[in-house]
Formats: structure tokens, C-alpha cells, sequence
């Protein structure tokens, strides 16, 4: 068989993250990603993983994403530089999402950036592994006067319908935070960063501590009855249920945030003052409608279609390609999103693609396709 | 099971007369993951030694399944339409792929027994 070189393979040069050694008693299949030596999936296998998730909880080691404190007066209009949100009237302790652009418009990374609290005016960032590089180049040579320090922090994601109760329960006070919103806890007299906020589609936090102290939150979540560890298979599968994007795969330096379906995450005052890289094509984007969308995919066969299939028109034209596909533990059959020439990417329209030589049919979509169930507060204004 | 031969593809071939059961050990299943769909051949199909007779498709990827012997196929498991996963459960039972008449039996005298599979698992 081919493929099993890839689950099998241990490359020397992967970093490894703060807890590969619970990983691996915890029995997890180790896979490469990002430069990274990650957990794939655990003993229950991606499936009951996603399936956890959805009816219980789950937690994620995501220690490879790219942490950073971006600081100093007037710092968030100088990222607006970069990024397309509204930043200026992000308030203390709450997150918004929002992508660096290139200067065509192109979506360099997506992340998430956090207005910290008190005097100083302080971003938390946190952006893809694959990225954090190239992202802390950038901010480091664009707003050059701005303190920027990485994080050496660990990242766990806590999620799903009982991570309130759970999280709740070993730091009062975090199931009240509304969704999209951060306060940093204390955790062993150690400062314990809570966001509620997530990649899955359901309520949940994600976790930032010193390295050092990320094995014993892990334990004591991991020791509730309804927590159980989750790979990032699961994590793969539950973004793709939820309509969300993956860097590197559904979002690219060629794509725009509109054709993306991300124009949400651009504030009004931004869509009209502009003032970032590739306004011109965002604007235009805004006013015409994007020629492309990402849309949902539904293939009409057992078969899952993956990343790189051609979607084809009636008239056998090329109208789109798959930028991510698989299979859906929750809703038992093959799901895919990717990018659809506008005029064919009305949901409900009949594409088609080829799978081993054979025709199939595959029906344009709505995202998400398992709806979001995200903890929704009277101030929870920022709701995706 | 003590007369299955194993490939170091990971492929079970199981010889009664001069019909193969053919199918994926269960070290192979165990790194696929769950299994959710399996395109089978036709029977009738000739394959080759060493040529594609299957796709596995696991929830992260396709994997292709090989042939270790020459035949024609002669039946498929028509269980694995509806459940596939039995692969995952049970490969080398109700987990079979596809039964082959085989050209050349002798081509599974080349294939390891259970002793050798184990100790080449061990090398990986």
C-alpha cells in the first residue's frame, strides 16, 4: 500500500512540542505538520474524536501556532497597515479575526489578534504555524518602532458543548466569557491566558501557558470524565464540518478575503477609508462581487473527493477546484469546500468532478455544514 | 491464520486451491485509521503482480492497495459497500478485499509468513 510511509515516517529534523511525552503515553500516532512532530490522532481514531467533540469535549495541543505581544502607542493602527479588520476599536480583553494581506489583496496568513489589557496598548497575536515565520518577518520589518516579542508558550484548545463546565469548574469565572473574548486567569501562580474561541465550530477556549506548566492543565482537563484528547485529524475534520478555512489549503497569497467569504471580518470604516495592502482589489471585490467564492462541496458518491479535483460545468468548461475535502464523521458522508467561478457557485447548482477516471456529481453548498454552535452572550457582538 | 503470506506492501494473500483471498494486515489498518470508503475491482479484472486492485480511502487520504499475486478476480467482499470499516475491525476475517484465481501460485511462495511479517513490522 502507499501512504502508510507518511503515518510511519520519523523525520529527525521535527520540533517537538511542550507535550510530546504525554502525546505518546496518551498512545497518539505521531504525524509531520508545520515542521512539527504532531499528535495525528489517539487511540479512539479521528471519528470518535470528532464525534467527541461535538457531543462532549476535547482537548488539542496546538503548541505549533505562532504566539507574539505586539506593543506600543498607537499599535493597532499601525497593524491595520497590514490587516484589513477594524483594530483601532478592538476593545480590551476582546479577539478578532483577521488575515495579512500582500499587496494584490492576498491573504498572506489568517489570525487572531487579541487587544490586551491595561495602559499600554498591547496585541496578542496568534497565527499559523506554517506562517510564523514568514508573518514575524514582516511585522518585525513593517512596524519596525513597535516592540514585538514571540511567545515560547504552549497553545491548548479546549472544545466542545461541556468545555465551559469543565474549564468553569477549574477556573470560575471562564464560562461567562463571551464568545471572541480573553482574560488571563491564574494557574498555579501562573498567568493562564483564556480565549473563548476555537477551529471546531463548537463553544470552547483555547489555552495559553508557559511551557512548563502545560502538562499539568493538560492532566487535570484530561481527568475530567467528559474531556478525552483529540489529534489533528479530528481538528481537520471538525474545521472542514464548520466551513472553515485552513491556510495553505482553502486560503493563499492568491486569494482575497471576499472571495475567501471572510469580507465579514472587515470592518465597515476599513471597507470604505481603506489604508491596507490590496484595498483596490478588495474594494472592487466588495462592489462587483468577487469573481470566484469558496463554497461548500458536496460530492454525490461514498467516495471522498480531495484537495486538487477539478470542478467541471454542464458544458464541461472548468469552473473551480477543491481546496479541501474529506469525509464527515458527523454527517457520515464526503464533504469539500473550494473556490467556484461566481457564476456557478450558487448553492444548489450541479458541478462535476472526475474521481479515478469516473464522472461524478458534486452540488455546491452552504457553509457551514454543521451549524456553529458558539457561546452567544448579549455582548457577544462579534459573533462569526 | 498461520497460512497467510504477507507483502511489505502490507497486503495478505490467503491460498486455498488456486484461489486467493486477498486483503490489508492489520498493522496496515491500524495506520490508515478509520476506514470509510473501498473502490473494488471488477470481477473478471486480470491484475498483475504489483499492480493497483484497490483504493482505500481513510477519513485523511486515499491509500492505493496492491496486488501481491497475478490473477483475475473472481469476487469482491460485498459487505464492504456498506461497511467498510469492517477492514478496521477485522481484516484478515471479515475484512477480506477480493478473492483472485491466481495465475502462478508459486508467486506466494515469495511472500513472508506470519514469522517473517512480524519481524519485518519490527524493522520499521
Amino acid at each position: 500500500m502507499t501512504q502508510l510511509d507518511v503515518a510511519t515516517a520519523a523525520p529527525h529534523a521535527l520540533a517537538k512540542l511542550p507535550l510530546d511525552a504525554l502525546h505518546r503515553r496518551l498512545g497518539a500516532r505521531m504525524a509531520s505538520f508545520a515542521g512539527y512532530d504532531m499528535p495525528l490522532q489517539y487511540e479512539a481514531g479521528i471519528v470518535a474524536e470528532t464525534l467527541h467533540t461535538r457531543r462532549c469535549a476535547s482537548l488539542f495541543d496546538v503548541s505549533h501556532m505562532g504566539q507574539a505581544i505586539l506593543a506600543g502607542a498607537g499599535v493597532a493602527r499601525a497593524l491595520e497597515s497590514l490587516a484589513p479588520a477594524d483594530l483601532i476599536s478592538l476593545p480590551r480583553e476582546r479577539t478578532r479575526y483577521t488575515q495579512l494581506l500582500n499587496e494584490n489583496g492576498g491573504i498572506l496568513d489568517d489570525l487572531l489578534v487579541t487587544r490586551l489589557p491595561g495602559v499600554e496598548e498591547r496585541l496578542l497575536l496568534v497565527v499559523n504555524a506554517a506562517r510564523k515565520q514568514t508573518d514575524f518577518a514582516l511585522i518585525r520589518e513593517t512596524l519596525r518602532p513597535f516592540d514585538f516579542n514571540p511567545l515560547d508558550r504552549a497553545l491548548l484548545a479546549l472544545q466542545g458543548p461541556r468545555a465551559a463546565a469543565v474549564l468553569g469548574a477549574l477556573l470560575p469565572g471562564a464560562e461567562d466569557l463571551a464568545f471572541m473574548s480573553w482574560r488571563a486567569f491564574d494557574f498555579g501562580g501562573a498567568p493562564l491566558f483564556v480565549s473563548r474561541s476555537g477551529y471546531t465550530g463548537e463553544d470552547g477556549f483555547e489555552l495559553s501557558l508557559r511551557a512548563e506548566h502545560a502538562e499539568d492543565l493538560a492532566r487535570l482537563l484530561l481527568s475530567h470524565e467528559d474531556v478525552a484528547p483529540a489529534g489533528l485529524g479530528a481538528r481537520d475534520a471538525l474545521r472542514l464540518e464548520a466551513g472553515l478555512p485552513l491556510y495553505g489549503h482553502d486560503l493563499d497569497e492568491t486569494i482575497d478575503p471576499v472571495e475567501a467569504g471572510l469580507g465579514w471580518s472587515i470592518g465597515k470604516r476599513r471597507r470604505l477609508e481603506g489604508g491596507f495592502p490590496g484595498f483596490e482589489r478588495i474594494r472592487l471585490a466588495f462592489e462587483q462581487g468577487p469573481s470566484r467564492m469558496r463554497v461548500g462541496l458536496l460530492p454525490q458518491t461514498k467516495a471522498p473527493l480531495r484537495e486538487g479535483a477539478q470542478l467541471y460545468a454542464p458544458d464541461n468548461e472548468t469552473v473551480g477546484h477543491v481546496t479541501s475535502g474529506g469525509f464527515s464523521p458527523t454527517l457520515q458522508r464526503p464533504i469539500a469546500m473550494g473556490y467556484v467561478a461566481s457564476n456557478h457557485a450558487n448553492v444548489g447548482a450541479t458541478l462535476s468532478a472526475t474521481l479515478r477516471d469516473k464522472p461524478i456529481e458534486v452540488d455546491v453548498a452552504a457553509l457551514p455544514f454543521v451549524t456553529h454552535r458558539y457561546f452567544k452572550t448579549p455582548v457577544g457582538k462579534d459573533a462569526r | 491464520m498461520s497460512d497467510l503470506r504477507y507483502s511489505k506492501d502490507h497486503e495478505y494473500v490467503a491460498l486455498d486451491g488456486d484461489v486467493a483471498t486477498l486483503g490489508i494486515s492489520d498493522f496496515a489498518q491500524s495506520q490508515l485509521g478509520d476506514i470509510v470508503f473501498i473502490e473494488l475491482p471488477e470481477v473478471g479484472k486480470q491484475v498483475a503482480k504489483g499492480k493497483e486492485i484497490a483504493v482505500i480511502e481513510s477519513v485523511k487520504a486515499a491509500s492505493e492497495v496492491y496486488s501481491p499475486v497475478s490473477g483475475e478476480v473472481v469476487e469482491v467482499n460485498p459487505e464492504l459497500g456498506e461497511t467498510p470499516a469492517l477492514v478496521n475491525d477485522d481484516p484478515l476475517g471479515r475484512g477480506w478485499l477480493v478473492k483472485l484465481r491466481v495465475s502462478d501460485p508459486g508467486e506466494c511462495a515469495s511472500l513472508m509468513d506470519d514469522a517473517a511479517y512480524s519481524s519485518f513490522l519490527k524493522t520499521l
